[in-house]
């Protein structure tokens, strides 16, 4: 018995030409939902991986239909929870713990692992079919030609979304146009937004500290005590603009005029910048001359832009040559933003 | 939600088209359309330069510089951090 036998999800076994085959559990645990939240908020998150290799479902016999998946835990959860009462074989492939449409993209979900892997496993004799079901979004790893040529069995793309793949086999192996379509739907944008927070945390945090040391800066003099007061305001609304930048972008993405993500992020500068002055809230946090309330709109809109444009490794729709025609105009317009903004505020110290 | 205009590298060659529908069955954004017995580009702009079209197109009659639409991977390229995905910073997940 190997030693991923002894995983919580794995419910028994199957004998199928002489190997012991683990049965896989369709419904999650605690400790499936557990994992899942710690990688949403980066934790461990690239050691979450199941062990490449042919796995069932109910009881498959060799006409049964035969799933590939990444072998990212999180992909994998996604799809065994969505089999109940099926009886399906799982053929998990090392995408070095990556999900499907990343590692497709990386060339690891493809055509060398799938067919490296279904010669491994002896696939050919636990089933008399040649058919394999792929998610549709490994298509962009995978030649499906270059499969049936390499070992015989034919790809057939699914839905795009686990939770099509029943009535994908109900209706004869069929997507329809709905299943094939990606979507980047409210709860899809803000799952994503810990990986995203943590990931620029350091950074922003770094600027809040440079904001810090500069807020000392008097004439021609230094003055220490303004760290802890101007500068710690400094730090917070660097931290706090930031933070809502990294949840408002994301939320209002579809109704932020722009196509480009920098320039969607610039509206929600703008929003945060207004409430910051306008509400009471700003007075308190220490913006008492105008001078100090302009500063803060071309450091917001630098800061809220930039995580707004990095924004788009998360979403579903945008272009590598759009993204690089994007950053080509955002990254000047930002660096400006932010240089003009700090020296604007630490004029606007000086007074 | 549509991304920039007039800006994606998808190429369909016409005359090597033989109409099969893979790229159509592949494309997330349903870009493709089958008219005619060939394949037609009908939402260009929708384009996201996945790269699953090309790949598995069997007559090679689509092309496409293929990439993640990452800023953050793109950044990471141009100061030398090498990849986007599989890396610890990545958000892909």
């Amino acid at each position: 018995m190997n030693i991923f036998q002894q995983q919580h999800w794995i419910v028994g076994s199957v004998m199928s030409q002489g190997e012991e085959i683990p049965r896989v559990s369709t419904s999650l645990t605690s400790e499936d939902i557990m994992g899942a939240i710690k990688v949403r908020l980066s934790i461990s998150r690239m050691d979450y991986a199941v062990e490449p290799g042919l796995y069932v479902v109910g009881s498959p016999d060799a006409t049964s239909p035969v799933l590939v998946s990444a072998n990212y835990k999180l992909s994998f959860d996604n799809l065994r929870k969505e089999l109940e009462g099926l009886d399906v074989w799982i053929l998990v492939l090392d995408t070095k713990g990556v999900n499907v449409w990343c590692s497709a993209g990386k060339g690891t979900f493809g055509t060398e692992e799938i067919v490296g892997r279904v010669r491994s496993v002896g696939l050919d004799k636990m089933v008399s079919h040649r058919k394999l079901i792929l998610p549709q979004l490994s298509a962009p790893g995978v030649a499906a030609h270059k499969v049936k040529g390499d070992c015989g069995f034919q790809v057939i793309y699914g839905p795009v979304r686990a939770s099509d793949i029943k009535n994908f086999l109900k209706a004869g192996m069929k997507t329809t146009p709905e299943m094939r379509r990606v979507r980047f739907d409210f709860l899809d944008r803000l799952v994503v937004v810990p990986v995203e927070i943590i990931q620029w945390a350091p950074h922003v945090f770094l600027l809040g500290l440079v904001m810090v040391a500069l807020s000392g800066i008097v004439g021609t003099g230094y003055d220490v005590n303004l760290l802890c007061t101007r500068g710690f305001m400094a730090l917070i609304i660097v931290l706090s603009t930031f933070l809502a930048g990294s949840i408002l972008c994301p939320a209002l993405l579809p109704w932020l005029p722009g196509k480009a993500f920098s320039i969607k992020g610039m509206w929600v500068g703008f929003i945060i910048w207004g409430i910051l002055v306008l509400s009471e809230c700003g007075s308190t946090l220490g913006i008492h001359f105008p001078l100090e309330a302009w500063a803060w709109l071309p450091i917001i809109l630098a800061i809220i832009s930039f995580i707004a444009m990095n924004f788009t490794g998360c979403s579903t729709f945008t272009s590598q040559s759009g993204v690089k025609r994007e950053m080509r105009y955002a990254i000047p317009v930002q660096i400006l933003l932010l240089v003009i903004g700090i020296a604007l505020w630490i004029k606007a110290g000086l007074l | 939600m549509k991304y920039l205009s007039n800006v994606t590298t998808l190429k369909l060659d016409d005359k090597k088209c033989i109409g099969c529908g893979m790229c159509e069955i592949v494309c997330p954004h349903a870009v493709f359309s089958i008219e005619g017995g060939k394949a037609l580009i009908s939402d260009r702009d929708a384009c996201m330069e996945c790269g699953a079209c090309s790949k598995n197109c069997p007559v090679c009659a689509l092309s496409v510089n293929s990439g993640v639409g990452c800023a953050t991977g793109i950044i990471n390229g141009v100061l030398g951090g090498g990849e986007c995905c599989g890396s610890k910073d990545c958000s892909c997940s």
